[in-house]
């Protein structure tokens, strides 16, 4: 049944924003933090697990979570959509800067890691 | 009759109607993805079309909401359709398909990557807001992280709270790395030694914007993409634990 992978989709995420909320509260800073990560931390572990163990997911069930993965983008459209965009203009300088320093920057450590590996 | 037809179904089913609209631009910027012989930018150009609407929505409305201060956008429609609950839903599932053992394949020096990666963009992005006169911990941590990946700037932002204003900036940051990355690849390929497995899990691990990395290893070389893949898939997990939590802990020790 495809809502058993929407609904094992769904129990991480509740368990990770739990787990985010206990830890917004010992930073002081409320809200979920790092919920997310923390749910995506303990999917992979899990299916990783049950994989191991010789477990495999029922196509349909896997269906319900590639649906989910295959929305992603559609919804970060419309979150895009949904933005202030208008104000954020202003800061336009920030946003081509930071992303394109780390990204440039990021590729001239290449190098530099790949020859750990030697 | 007509107009009140019109009206009446304008005020339902906005849910509807938001999917449409969204389906509607992936469309139309699939076609002109392919259109223009780049059909691995479609995704950027789809949220990019994402950013132009709200631009619009918020000039007609003088509104902080994008497209979702439109009426028959509002409500249940753009807003549920693009918030933080189903985004965050979304993005918890692509991890099903995340295996442990291409990490260990990677190996250590894949890890390294993946870690200075994060750390990088997130200090670079972090020391740029700083530069341009942010000053706000939380405002500083989102466009950081925000300079990590376009997923990682608004979920962090969501957890610290900060303006729609300061998220959409994370997200520009976010597809300017996503977009540069998929061009700039193939020509520096060769300058950084982007030509074997191991610095394709590097490069993965440092870039980490999974549709850049694919996009500029596809046109490098094709068979670089699934290393880089490899480590790429892990980089925005790790993001979205580590900036708003040690990240942002550690900014505000900085600023304050």
């Amino acid at each position: 049944m495809e809502i058993l992978g929407m609904g094992f989709v769904a129990f991480f995420m509740l368990l990770g924003s739990f787990l985010g909320r206990l830890l917004g509260q010992f930073i002081g800073t409320g809200g979920d933090v790092g919920g997310v990560g923390l749910a995506m931390l303990f999917m992979v572990l899990t299916v990783n697990y049950l994989e191991n163990r010789g477990f495999n997911f029922k196509t349909r069930t896997e269906n319900g979570i590639k649906f989910l993965s295959a929305l992603y983008i559609p919804i970060i459209v419309a979150m895009a959509a949904r933005l202030n965009v208008v104000g954020a203009i202003r800061g336009g300088a920030v946003a081509i800067l930071a992303g394109g320093v780390a990204t440039i920057g990021a590729m001239f450590l290449v190098p530099l890691l790949s020859k750990l590996n030697k | 009759m007509f107009a009140n037809a019109l009206n009446s179904f304008a005020g339902a089913d906005h849910l509807i109607i938001s999917i449409a609209l969204v389906a509607l631009i992936m469309f139309v910027t699939k076609k002109i993805s392919i259109m223009m012989g780049e059909e691995r930018i479609a995704s950027a150009l789809a949220i990019i079309t994402g950013l132009v609407l709200a631009y619009i929505g918020g000039k007609i409305t003088g509104g902080s909401s994008g497209l979702a201060d439109i009426s028959i956008f509002g409500g249940a429609g753009i807003a549920l359709l693009g918030g933080s609950m189903l985004r965050d839903y979304t993005i918890i599932s692509t991890a099903y398909g995340v295996k442990l053992k291409n990490l260990k394949k990677a190996g250590p020096v894949g890890i390294i990557s993946l870690l200075v990666g994060v750390t990088f963009s997130f200090v670079v992005g972090s020391i740029i807001a700083v530069i341009l006169g942010y000053t706000d911990p939380a405002v500083v941590t989102t466009i950081g992280a925000g300079a990590v990946t376009f997923i990682v700037g608004p979920v962090t932002g969501t957890a610290l709270g900060v303006s729609s204003e300061i998220i959409a900036i994370s997200v520009a940051a976010g597809l300017v790395k996503s977009i540069l990355t998929m061009i700039i690849t193939p020509f520096i390929a060769g300058l950084v030694g982007l030509d074997n497995p191991t610095s394709a899990m590097v490069y993965g691990g440092l870039i980490g914007t999974t549709s850049g990395v694919a996009g500029g290893l596809a046109a490098t070389d094709p068979e670089l993409v699934p290393y880089g893949a490899m480590t790429a898939t892990f980089y925005t997990g790790l993001g979205t634990l580590v900036a708003p939590s040690i990240g942002f802990i550690i900014v505000r020790a900085l600023l304050t």
